[in-house]
């Protein structure tokens, strides 16, 4: 387990590095520069290059970019989008908003989503399962962001149920909308998910001798059957996350919540490189340590997943 | 060998069962093995509707554009932010060219002007740019299929079927490359090559085939152990051979579903890199472009938002249930219960 783990962390840094480097060395290779500023002459644009290092040969400003992040986590500074300030200042203030609602949307959903898919599997055949699979088909074809316009159009616009817009004095009140927006793709998936495998443990031969020899039913229900259905509910949590971050690039713009995606979008837009690399290498190393994380704990969970493992990548 | 061939010749095997009838079950007719599949596909009713519903836009996508005189970028000056309205249905209510019961049509004079959907800011008809826009996400479907098809199944076989050193490589070049969120690799192309069509293509060719090599190489793994492909091999079969009659056949199913899963995320993809102004750019038209257009003025108008929005939800949906009644009709085992 300790190899496999070793293992593992290995394997991510190397991604990471890589992943560093190609974004570095690409996002040099691009035509675009940040100065575009018609106003500027041959020999201002000279200045500013060298001030920001932007004269020196490629491998050199290459080793220097990498040297700084590993070592002092310094992504450089920010070219346009507000002069001379450090990117991690900039990252400073949106981090927390962007991952609060993350978090938020995936707890809620994966919550909602084992209950539905429980319920559903429990009462197989009835109107409620019939229900739960019609919302997980709509859960899942439904692009995000059409809910969130929905919802804020609706709740938002229509009714002033909940914020129209993000409000930072009122993180509570206006994370509700984008949250039930992003956590919609959640619940499908989960609940989807949940319900496959609670009905075939649930026609397993040990739930049977469970109840065979006198179990209540909502022990065999909740130590039994439930517990042991969600252990490959874990393995979906990995594309969650991926949607997840696609997801947030597009609700906080519908919402005007100033998170990371949204500085992303305005970024690409005004070739503002250090903000570019550093936030798509921020989304990396969350995904990164999303699926190591799940890796991880499959393995805790379910010791035959550890044996063959261990064996196959020691 | 040469003592084998001469000990054992054709004359010293001798054929057991000389009546074909005895092998023939006449209780059940043999059906094979597509025709089950076909069977099982026409009797879920889901699927059905998914791919009638598809074939609708499909064939819509096409004809739709050429059946007013409107193009995708016409641009009518007189004509801004008009309602749907269609003839013979405004009579019932809808479609009649209202907003807040005033009649636009009439009031701007122009009574024999109909836009089936309505204009957009710029005054072209969103009837048109919604069906070349559904053009966009059908080349992007048919792109996702093949880059499945042709790449994930290639590196999936190989790696799969090779084994050893290869298939070590092949696979830790796989785990860096799936290390890589999508969106980081779409970003890099949107950047170095301007945003349009070819930047998502290109990162769809990047990253769309991971999950699928790795769907073909397990189950090549678990193939390729079995007797049959040892029968194959003792026969004589080369490797390309038992590759492509022996082991193709087998996750044929496997793969027609995973490609068809990966359509409606394709289609997604793009419709929202377009959304976030990373995808194609106005006046060319995708269903993301025309909902980010909606989107700017949907308080005021959000008759320019639903056309687009309804016709992407259809799309995504359809393909999901064709793809669950594929899966349930060529793979009977992994139905959900």
């Amino acid at each position: 387990m300790f190899k496999y783990i070793r293992n593992r962390l290995i394997i991510s840094i190397v991604t990471l590095l890589v992943i560093l480097s190609v974004l570095f060395l690409l996002l040099d290779l691009m035509p675009g520069s940040p100065f575009n500023d018609e106003k500027l002459s041959e020999d201002q644009k000279g200045m500013l290059y060298a001030k920001y290092n932007l004269d020196k040969p490629l491998h050199i400003r290459y080793f220097t970019y990498m040297k700084n992040v590993i070592f002092k986590g310094d992504f450089g500074e920010s070219y346009t989008i507000q002069k001379n300030v450090p990117v991690s200042t900039l990252l400073k203030d949106r981090l927390p908003i962007s991952i609060r609602l993350g978090i938020q949307s995936l707890l809620v959903g994966a919550l909602i989503g084992v209950l539905f898919g429980s319920v559903a599997a429990i009462n197989k055949n009835s109107g409620w399962d019939t229900f739960t699979t019609v919302f997980s088909v709509l859960g899942i074809s439904v692009p995000s962001y059409v809910f969130a316009l929905g919802l804020s159009y609706f709740l938002g616009y229509k009714i002033h149920l909940f914020p129209f817009t993000y409000d930072i004095y009122k993180p509570l009140e206006s994370s509700v909308l984008p949250t039930i927006a992003l956590s919609m793709f959640v619940i499908a998936t989960v609940a989807r998910f949940m319900r496959t495998e609670l009905v075939e443990v649930l026609g397993s031969e040990y739930i049977l001798l469970a109840e065979a020899k006198g179990l209540k039913t909502r022990k065999v229900l909740i130590k039994h059957s439930i517990r042991n259905a969600l252990i490959p509910v874990i393995t979906v949590l990995g594309p969650i996350t991926v949607s997840l971050l696609t997801g947030s690039l597009v609700i906080e713009r519908i919402f005007g919540i100033p998170g990371l995606g949204d500085l992303l979008v305005t970024a690409i837009s005004v070739n503002d490189f250090n903000v570019v690399i550093s936030i798509a290498f921020f989304y990396s190393m969350f995904y990164i340590a999303m699926m190591l994380i799940i890796d991880v704990l499959y393995g805790v969970i379910d010791p035959r997943i550890r044996v063959a493992k261990g064996e196959q990548n020691g | 060998m040469d003592n084998l061939a001469k000990k054992y010749d054709k004359k010293s095997f001798e054929r057991i069962l000389k009546n074909e009838k005895v092998q023939t079950d006449v209780v059940y007719k043999g059906i094979s093995f597509w025709k089950d599949v076909g069977l099982r596909f026409y009797q879920n009713k889901g699927a059905l509707i998914g791919l009638i519903l598809i074939v609708i836009i499909v064939i819509m996508a096409f004809v739709g554009p050429t059946m007013n005189k409107h193009t995708y970028k016409s641009l009518e000056t007189e004509h801004l932010n008009l309602p749907p309205r269609i003839q013979g249905i405004e009579n019932l209510g809808v479609f009649d060219g209202e907003i807040n019961g005033v009649n636009v049509y009439q009031e701007k004079g122009l009574d024999d002007v109909y836009y089936w959907f309505g204009t957009d800011s710029l005054g072209r008809d969103i009837w048109t740019r919604v069906w070349v826009g559904t053009q966009v996400s059908i080349y992007i479907a048919l792109l996702a299929v093949v880059i499945d098809m042709f790449i994930g199944m290639g590196y999936g076989l190989i790696s799969g079927y090779l084994g050893g050193k290869v298939d070590v490589f092949m696979q830790r070049f796989i785990e860096i490359l799936s290390g890589i969120p999508n969106l980081v690799v779409v970003t890099l192309f949107v950047m170095i090559l301007n945003p349009g069509i070819l930047s998502i293509s290109l990162a769809l060719v990047i990253t769309g085939w991971i999950g699928m090599s790795r769907v073909v190489r397990s189950q090549v793994l678990r193939l390729k152990e079995l007797d049959f492909i040892l029968a194959s091999r003792t026969l004589g079969a080369s490797t390309s051979q038992i590759i492509i009659k022996d082991l193709f056949p087998n996750i044929f199913g496997q793969v027609i579903i995973m490609s068809m899963f990966s359509i409606p995320k394709s289609i997604f993809y793009e419709s929202f890199l377009a959304f976030i102004g990373l995808g194609l750019q106005p006046p060319m038209a995708s269903l993301g472009v025309l909902i980010n257009d909606g989107y700017k003025s949907i308080l005021v108008y959000p008759h320019m938002i639903i056309s687009p929005v309804i016709v992407l939800a259809i799309l995504m949906l359809s393909f999901n249930l064709l793809a669950d009644g594929l899966r349930d009709a060529l793979d009977p085992k992994m139905k959900e219960h």
